[in-house]
Parts: C-alpha cells; structure tokens; sequence
C-alpha cells in the first residue's frame, strides 16, 4: 500500500527557560555564523536529548530528535510515551503549526488535525454558528459544513441547545458539539492528540467508535496521541513508542503495550512491612506483582492474572492465611481470594524468603482495578495480628477484542461467558 | 533513473521542511480557506453586539462623540480652519477615514498575541486572520460611512457648500490603499512583536500621535509652506486630503501625493507579507 505520511531524520530543538534579554545577542550570534558565516548551527551542537527529571548543562534540548518512521495508508498508528517524550511537538509539526528545526516531512492526502477541541469557539455565538466557525478552522468549506449540519448536530446530542450561545452550554456539551464537528471532517489523514480525556464514559465511547470508523470503515490514516493505552489497543495496529524525544520502538501495539506497561508502571515494590505484631515484625512483605500468565505486565480480559508475592519471614508461623480483594475503581470490592481451604501453602511457608505465586482467573471487565492484600494468623477460626494492605497495586484490564463494542456489558464489572443452545 | 525519482517526489501533496523560500507565499491556501476568512468577520460582527440594546448602532457612537469632541476643541477653542466646510462633516470624514486605517493597524500588530491559542492548535493560513481584521473593520466603516452620508444630507437641505466631486470615483482605490497600508504595517509590527514585546507598547499611542501628523483636524491648505512637505510624508495625508475632495469638494489632491501614498503602501504590503510568512512556522515557540 501507498505511504501517506514519511518522516526523515526530524528533529526539534526547543530553548529552555525565559526568553527575553541575553537572548537577543545570541540571535545575533546565531544569524552571524549560520546566515554570513555559513557555519553549523552552534545551538544544534550543544542540544542534548530531552529527558525532563535530569539536569542538563545546555538550555537547549531537542525535544524531538532524528525521527524516522513511514505510515501507510489507511494505517491507525498510536503515539505513546511519557510526558515530555515529545508527542504533542510531533503532532504539531506534523499539523503545520510549528515547523520542524531539520528533517522533512512528505505528506499525501489532506491532513485534519485535532490538538484540541473546540478551537476557536466563540462563547457568544450560537452552537449553529459555532459548528460552522470551527469547521471552517478546521478546513471544511461551507457548502461541507451545510450538507453535513444535521448529521453533526445528531452526533453531538446538543439539539435542544443548538440555537444558544456556548456559554450557556455545561462543559461535557461544549465538548460534545466540538467533537461532532471534527468527527465530520473529511479528510485522508487524522490527527487527533488526548481530546478523548473530557466528556462522560458514554461519549468517550461513541467518540472511539467514530474514529475506529473512520480509521477502519473509511480507510482513512489516524494518528493517535494518548496515555489511555486501552484506548489505542482499540484503534491502532501499530504504536510509535517515543522516549525522550527518541523513537524507541515501533511495532505492532499488543507487543508494545507489554514494553510500555513494563517500564512504565513496573512492579510496586513495598517497603518492607515493619511491626507486624506488637513484638516486632513477623513477616516482611518484599514484593507484590502483577503479571499476565505470560510473564507479561498488560493483562487482557478473559486472561488469568498471577499474582507474585514475596515474603520474609522472620518467626515460625502458625497458621498463616493469605488473602487478597480485588476492587473496581471506585473501591467496591468485586472478589476476595484466600487460602483458608486448603492449608497447603501455608504449612510449607519456611523462614526466610518464599516465594508464592497465585493464579487467578480473571472474569473481570476492561476498566482500572484496585487490589489489597492482607495476611493474618488463624487460631480456632479467630483472626488475629491481621494485617491489611490497602490499594497495594492497581491495574489495567484491557479488551482485546475490538469488534464487540457493546456498551451494555461495558457496564458491567464482570464478564461472564455463557453457553447457548437451541433445540 | 532521475525521471523516476522527480515521479514520486511529485506524488506528494505536502512537504514539511524547516526552511522555505522568502517568497513563497501559498496564496492558494489562503483561497482554500476564504470561507473562513467570511467566519471570522461574522463572528466580529456578531459578537459586537451580542447582549446590547442598541446593538450596530453603537459603531455610530465612537465616530459621533469624537466629532463632538472635536468640534468643540478644534473648532471651538483653538479655531482652526475647517476649508469652509461645515464643521461637523469636516471632522467627521477625517476621523471615518483615519479610524479605518488606524483600527488594522492596531488590531494586526497583536495577531499573533491575541490567537497565539488558536494559532498553536490548528493549521490554516496565518493570513487569514489579518485579512478578517481588516475584513471586519470595513464592515464598521462602511457603517460608519452610512452616518457621514446622514449628515451630507441634513446639510445638503440646509445649503450648506460642499460639493461632491468626481474624484469620488477613487473611492474605493482610497479604501484599499488605507486598508493594505494599516493591514502592511501591522504585519510588520505583529512579526516583530512575538519575540520582543518592546515594539508594542509603542503602537498604543504611536497612532494616536500619528494622527496629529496628518490632516485629520487641520486642512492641509492651512498648514503653513515649510511643514507642508512634511505633512505630506505621512502616506495618509494625501489618502485623507483626496478622501475629504472627493466627498466635500475640498482637499488637495494630486497624482504626486496620492502616488506617494500608493508606492509607499505597496512596498510597506509586500515587507509586511514576506516578514509574516517567515515568522509565522516558529512563532508558537517564541510567543
């Protein structure tokens, strides 16, 4: 297939900290050598790659830094990474708002780009008036803008509010209305940076459906930003992964999704748990981790999770009892798994440092869980010296199939599997 | 081999490079968008005078208070020649002329300031939004020229002597110079605002001292000899001289100052398109 969209050798430098005097005689400097002299740029040598937590010794940094990559047409390719790794300043200079300091960027098809929604929108003018400003802005000719008013005022949901002034309007309508009209753009190439963030679950939804209809349906190129890795799982095949303002990988974006969840989030190790009982730690907890039953960080619903535990154990235990929740996001408990039954582990755990891995599976929906993890002795069936982990790690389940955009069982926490037969 | 290779730089609709040439101006895009540029003056139009009670009538107030003003002062205190002209209408058409051009002056030297919002979050041709400016502020002129046109009629009725000539065909050669020559310098000033702010403070009452050099209180044939040529350095003198004898009958006109205006405000255009240009890639990072 045609490349749409080809990136060489581009980079960025931006100037830290304030512009304003002394930077006048190093303009000066820099016309003299680059434009009389016919000398490198001196600030392209001294640029250092961006990482934001270290300090550097120069004030100018590349924030994007011999970028090269090629989409294809009709590609869905996400853009991850962390702050500052110099996503937002490449779908910038992709979308022409700021041109890049070297490299080029050859480009078929005409380009929507979506930094921002509602740019432009006017608080006086009507929610009509408005659909047609911020169409226009975003390169639509009137006629377009008249054929398709009513599919983007269906969209949007807003009809009862059309003819009011958008300051009128709640955040999530504004929203709403602005989304619409870029969801109608008609163009080759999308580029849409974290708009995805605002707006209710509903309409977060809707808004994925629509772009995966437009990448999919439409054979149209989309270049997503995000954090929300569940959300580019949805749309993307492939994923850039930037770090640094360096292109770390690029790659089909389930065996991204793993790096990055690993070097994102990693394990949470805890420190050690101290004063486990009046006389002084029994136990300490060394680490708790979360991993897919493939080693990997990223778990998939319908795919069991294991958990790793480690442990130090300082006294001879009696009848241990380990135990963890799970919690959806708002700390409803959803499931307690424990050991009590079967009192196996227990009586093998030995002094020192042991190593427990339990086996879940998970019947759990796409969303961000929260775990606990508590431990206590158990004498005649009474608790005692127990101890309670709150929100020890939380976690991302995330749908891998993408064709069943069901917003019923999105709903839901669990996701049950269920045989149907006719007779 | 080489035939082959230009085939398939040719297939590519956009190229993105740090550096173009001076003069590549894309006025290709700027038509692509003109929808937009006719969004951008409604928008001004309609958010005037959203949530007022007189609403477009308030284009009125400005140039009638301030033809008050100068009647009283101008006129009254310090006595000034009008040319014979009624004063009211001899102060009224030197201040529609020069609000005109001195409203794009100062409302594109902040264009980059004002949307460096919009301008850092979506692509569409930078020259768009001086144009609307410009655009709009003739909305409001042509409003304004509506109640100059009252006026020439409540005093045609009371026979009063202004003549209007046939240099009133130039009417509209007046309109575009005023308009290129304000939209011209305030590009300049805009591209040169964006990194140091210094130029900008001096536009706020650069154009109001500005005023005083041209012939909007005083007509030029009542300047004394030797401040007459410098009078007439100010490119809007012989604009507003030529604007007040086409519509009064009195003004100097002639091809050597109007001519003067015209070269003036074509080159003031081009340096103000070719500085925009540069600045407008990188502009976003230095606001």
């Amino acid at each position: 297939m045609a490349t749409a969209i080809k990136v060489e050798n581009l980079s960025k430098i931006y100037r830290l900290g304030e512009i304003g005097t002394g930077t006048i005689s190093r303009d000066i400097e820099r016309f003299v050598k680059t434009k009389i002299l016919k000398q490198e740029d001196p600030f392209l040598k001294i640029g250092e790659t961006n990482d934001r937590a270290t300090k550097g010794s120069s004030d100018i940094v590349y924030s994007l830094k011999d970028i090269n990559f090629e989409i294809e047409q009709g590609d869905a390719v996400g853009i991850i990474g962390r702050n500052g790794a110099g996503k937002s300043t490449l779908l910038k200079i992709l979308s022409r708002v700021t041109s890049p300091t070297t490299g080029k960027i050859n480009i078929k098809g005409r380009v929507a780009s979506l930094l921002e929604v509602g740019t432009g929108f006017h608080p006086e003018l009507t929610g009509r008036e408005n659909i047609y400003l911020n169409g226009a802005i975003l390169g639509m000719r009137k006629r377009e803008i008249d054929h398709k008013l009513e599919e983007i005022i269906d969209f949007s949901g807003v009809e009862r509010y059309i003819d009011t002034p958008v300051k009128r309007y709640s955040s999530g309508m504004y929203v709403r209305l602005a989304f619409a009209v870029a969801a109608h753009l008609e163009s080759e190439i999308l580029i849409v940076d974290e708009v995805l963030a605002v707006g209710d679950a509903e309409f977060q939804k809707k808004c994925l459906g629509k772009m995966g209809e437009i990448s999919k349906g439409g054979g149209r190129t989309v270049l997503f930003v995000s954090h929300n890795m569940a959300a580019i799982l949805k749309l993307c095949e492939n994923v850039i992964y930037l770090k640094n303002g360096i292109v770390e990988s690029i790659d089909n974006s389930y065996k991204l999704a793993e790096q990055y969840y690993n070097i994102n989030d990693g394990t949470i190790y805890l420190p050690s748990i101290e004063n486990y009982s009046n006389k002084g730690s029994k136990l300490d907890i060394c680490k708790i981790e979360l991993i897919n039953n493939r080693g990997g960080k990223c778990i998939y619903m319908n795919e069991s999770i294991v958990l790793n535990l480690v442990i130090d154990v300082k006294i001879e235990l009696l009848n241990m009892v380990f135990g963890f929740s799970v919690k959806d996001k708002n700390g409803n408990e959803i499931f307690f798994c424990y050991d009590y039954e079967n009192q196996e582990i227990a009586n093998q755990i030995k002094l020192g440092i042991n190593k427990i891995s339990i086996e879940i599976s998970n019947c759990l929906n796409e969303g961000l869980y929260l775990l606990d993890f508590m431990c206590f002795e158990n004498i005649n069936y009474q608790e005692r010296d127990s101890y309670h982990l709150s929100n020890v790690l939380s976690f991302e389940v995330i749908r891998k199939n993408v064709n069943i955009i069901v917003d019923r069982i999105n709903k839901t926490l669990i996701n049950t599997r269920s045989c149907w037969k006719i007779e | 081999m080489q035939a082959s290779k230009d085939n398939i730089i040719e297939e590519w609709d956009l190229t993105i490079e740090p550096q173009t040439s001076l003069f590549e101006l894309n006025f290709k895009d700027v038509w692509r968008y003109r929808d937009l540029l006719w969004m951008f003056v409604k928008r001004d139009f309609v958010s005037f005078y959203k949530q007022t009670i007189l609403g477009p009538l308030w284009f009125f107030i400005q140039p009638l208070f301030t033809t008050i003003i100068y009647i009283f002062i101008f006129g009254g205190l310090a006595n000034l020649s009008t040319d014979g002209l009624p004063q009211p209408l001899f102060y009224m058409a030197g201040i529609t002329a020069w609000n005109y051009f001195a409203d794009c002056i100062t409302k594109t030297s902040t264009v980059f300031k004002d949307n460096a919002n919009i301008f850092g979050k979506v692509y569409f041709p930078r020259l768009i939004m001086p144009l609307s400016i410009v655009a709009s502020n003739l909305v409001r002129f042509g409003v304004q020229m509506i109640l100059l046109f009252i006026m020439m009629g409540y005093y045609a009725m009371n026979d009063a002597s202004f003549t209007i000539t046939p240099a009133i065909l130039l009417f509209p050669v007046l309109v575009l110079l005023m308009a290129l020559l304000g939209l011209g310098l305030g590009l300049i000033i805009t591209a040169l605002t964006t990194k140091y702010r210094d130029l900008a403070f001096l536009v706020t009452f650069g154009i109001q001292l500005l005023m005083y050099t041209t012939t909007v209180i005083y007509p030029l044939s009542s300047a004394p000899e030797k401040y007459k040529n410098l009078i007439s350095l100010n490119p809007m003198t012989g604009i507003i001289e030529a604007f007040r004898y086409a519509f009064l009958g009195q003004g100097q006109i002639s091809v050597n100052t109007l001519g003067y205006s015209a070269l003036f405000t074509i080159v003031v255009m081009l340096l103000g398109v070719v500085i925009f240009n540069k600045t407008e890639k990188t502009f976003v990072d230095t606001v």
